[in-house]
């Protein structure tokens, strides 16, 4: 061999490692989920699943409390949403709490030590407001949680604030007079990496903005949606994708990704988890701002919300379908009996 | 002792340093003293000029300075004009159209009027080069293939930045100036229309794209396997047919039961080349003034087929009566 085919080889050789830098090695798993021939396929690493997997176990549950204690309101006062609980229901969720929530910072994380009915830490009033929560979510929103339902390690897992959480992203900072972002081309996480619009949550989370893009005509039939548009719902799909560990064709037959007649039910499920977040931060999460201290807040001062991350975390379904509810029947809703929940 | 191979050749062979035929009359002259670079003779001609800008080049250049200018600049204040952080994020950066609410009106500079600052003076640019290139085509007393080609690329180009959002009312259907960028406007363009791959002429620009690179290594392959016995000079055995090119022939003839000519391979290549962008400019014409979902289209003229439903009765829940909460 040549002094220069040696040197060619060396430059092809190191020119491939550069190439495959980025990819995955195999072997990659897929799954097919639609008919054949449409590429409705689920690629997994295996690698990567078993490491999901092990961060999304459940916690051991408290075995069930006996029912016929007396009613927690006749021992602990202030309650104000869990009144139709029994005394051991009560003591059985606040001890599951804790564990769910601040397993390290204890009690005391919201109650003042010595003082559980005083009402002077935020963390008490964000965790009663998030109960209010988690009750509707299970009672109203079973078309997207279905009977599996929700529990505060949902999204939590073990830590006081969900690691997956957003506030609004004004993007970074631009000169005066040129260099318009147009609220994208930033490489963030949220959208994959994609130069996609980086805050797609404030628009379509928070905001009810339109997502469905494409015309349902073969002519021209006066469709207002543009490019720009698309590239907003790409976004928000980007997102869902990730959060999800899921390919596009979870949902859609990407031919046609408009098309309900070629979706998958989990579409519409989907559907439904877009108007229970939009609920959940506009009922329940951005009113919490006032109630939060500064530093809990975004950069423009909004308060913590929800995506589809908060709770799926990487996972098709949260915890891998596991149902915490079934041991905490009392997360369901409030019971028919006294209802006296506020609202 | 130097050995010729016809993969990698280690052999350059030059005589005297060549100036060029004379130029006709006019104010500019072929400037620079011609030189020999090793390396550049590793992939093409060794001899580096002299050259000709004459104005047509000159003005070109100096547009497309201005419009590299806008666009960088306007990349570099996309991240206050952080020199590191443009260097780290330049990939995913851009100079955006406008927004569709200006339609087709000159918005402010930083919504937009960038924008079409460095489109205008882009596309004056290209257009300046098409000339140039005519008028040297001309000036050697050549044919104008060369410039009829780079035309067809220029039709896709003004279709895409010009022609189509003109015909759509709005700046905002165009593409922004971004590496990845325009990629991400690329896959949302066939989102946002039905799917661009149920374009019939995308399909023919497809192929045309993927011809000519099928074209393009059966033509070298063949010539440097017969540059042996002086297949590389093909223009001269395309009036004197010499050995080299009776195997060539054979060859095809052998393999595929037909072949090409010396000649006739140069106009296959040609017009494969030029019909790509010629045949992807008129399907991107026709999205969204024409046709509004290629996969609809599609569907109406029998092109796309139906598959067995696996997920019967998937509705849309917006469509369903107290489906909205």
């Amino acid at each position: 061999m040549t002094r220069l085919s040696m040197k060619l080889w060396g430059a092809a050789a190191l020119a491939g490692c550069l190439l495959l830098a980025g990819c995955e090695r195999p072997p990659i798993e897929s799954i097919q989920r639609g008919y054949r021939g449409t590429g409705m396929l689920q690629v997994y690493n295996p690698r990567t699943v078993e490491e999901v997997r092990a961060s999304n176990e459940v916690p051991a549950s408290i075995p069930l409390a006996p029912g016929d204690s007396p009613k927690a309101t006749t021992v602990y006062q202030n309650v104000q949403v869990l009144n139709d609980l029994t005394v051991a229901e009560f003591t059985r969720l606040m001890v599951s709490m804790t564990t769910w929530v601040s397993p390290k910072e204890g009690c005391n994380y919201c109650h003042m030590p010595g003082n559980f009915a005083d009402d002077s830490m935020y963390q008490k009033k964000v965790a009663r407001r998030m109960l209010e929560m988690t009750r509707h979510i299970n009672a109203d929103w079973q078309k997207h949680v279905a009977d599996t339902g929700v529990t505060c390690y949902t999204c939590h897992r073990g830590q006081p604030v969900p690691a997956e959480i957003w506030t609004q992203d004004l993007g970074p900072n631009t000169a005066a007079n040129a260099g318009n972002r147009f609220g994208q081309n930033a490489a963030t996480m949220q959208v994959r990496l994609a130069s996609l619009p980086y805050d797609p949550f404030s628009k379509y989370l928070k905001g009810d903005a339109n997502i469905p893009v494409a015309g349902d005509t073969a002519l021209p039939a006066g469709n207002p949606h543009d490019i720009k548009e698309t590239e907003g719902t790409y976004a928000l799909m980007m997102h869902f994708s990730g959060a999800l560990g899921v390919n596009c064709t979870y949902c859609h037959n990407s031919r046609a990704f408009y098309d309900w007649d070629q979706s998958t039910p989990q579409r519409e499920k989907a559907w439904y988890g877009i108007r229970m977040v939009r609920d959940l931060n506009n009922a329940y999460l951005e009113p919490l701002g006032p109630t939060y201290p500064p530093n809990r807040l975004g950069p423009t001062g909004d308060a913590p919300k929800a995506n589809c991350s908060t709770c799926h975390q990487g996972v098709y379904k949260p915890l891998f379908g596991v149902s915490m509810l079934k041991d905490h029947p009392e997360l369901a809703g409030a019971k028919p009996e006294p209802v006296a929940a506020k609202k | 002792m130097p050995e010729y191979q016809n993969i990698f050749t280690r052999v350059q062979v030059h005589g005297p340093a060549y100036p060029g035929v004379p130029l006709g009359r006019g104010v500019f002259v072929r400037e620079g003293k011609p030189g020999f670079f090793y390396w550049a003779g590793k992939f093409g001609d060794a001899q580096i000029g002299p050259i000709y800008l004459g104005w047509l080049g000159l003005a070109s250049i100096l547009c497309g300075f201005i419009a590299i200018e806008i666009i960088g600049l306007n990349m570099w204040a996309s991240v206050n004009w952080d020199p590191v952080q443009f260097v780290r994020q330049l990939p995913w950066l851009a100079l955006e159209p406008p927004s569709a609410e200006y339609g087709l009106s000159i918005p402010p500079l930083n919504e937009g009027g960038w924008w079409l600052m460095a489109g205008f003076f882009l596309t004056v640019s290209i257009m300046l080069w098409w000339l140039r290139m005519y008028r040297r085509a001309r000036a050697l007393g050549m044919g104008t293939h060369t410039a009829w080609a780079f035309a067809a690329a220029i039709w896709l180009y003004l279709v895409l930045g010009f022609i189509r959002p003109v015909a759509m009312g709005s700046w905002a259907e165009a593409v922004p100036f971004g590496i990845f960028p325009h990629l991400d406007w690329t896959a949302a363009f066939s989102l946002r229309y039905g799917n661009l791959f149920y374009n019939p002429f995308h399909m023919l620009s497809i192929a045309f794209l993927y011809g000519s690179t099928l074209l393009f290594a059966m033509h070298g392959a063949t010539i440097l396997a017969v540059s042996r016995l002086g297949g590389e000079r093909e223009i001269e055995q395309i009036t004197d047919r010499g050995t080299a090119s009776e195997r060539a022939a054979l060859f095809w003839r052998w393999t595929m039961g037909f072949n090409a000519t010396m000649e006739s391979i140069h106009r296959w290549a040609w017009w494969f080349a030029v019909l790509c962008p010629l045949t992807g400019g008129i399907g991107i014409l026709l999205t969204g003034t024409a046709v509004e979902n290629w996969y609809l289209w599609s569907v109406k003229h029998g092109v796309a087929p139906s598959y067995p439903q696996i997920f019967p009765g998937v509705v849309n829940p917006a469509t369903m009566t107290g489906g909205a909460q």
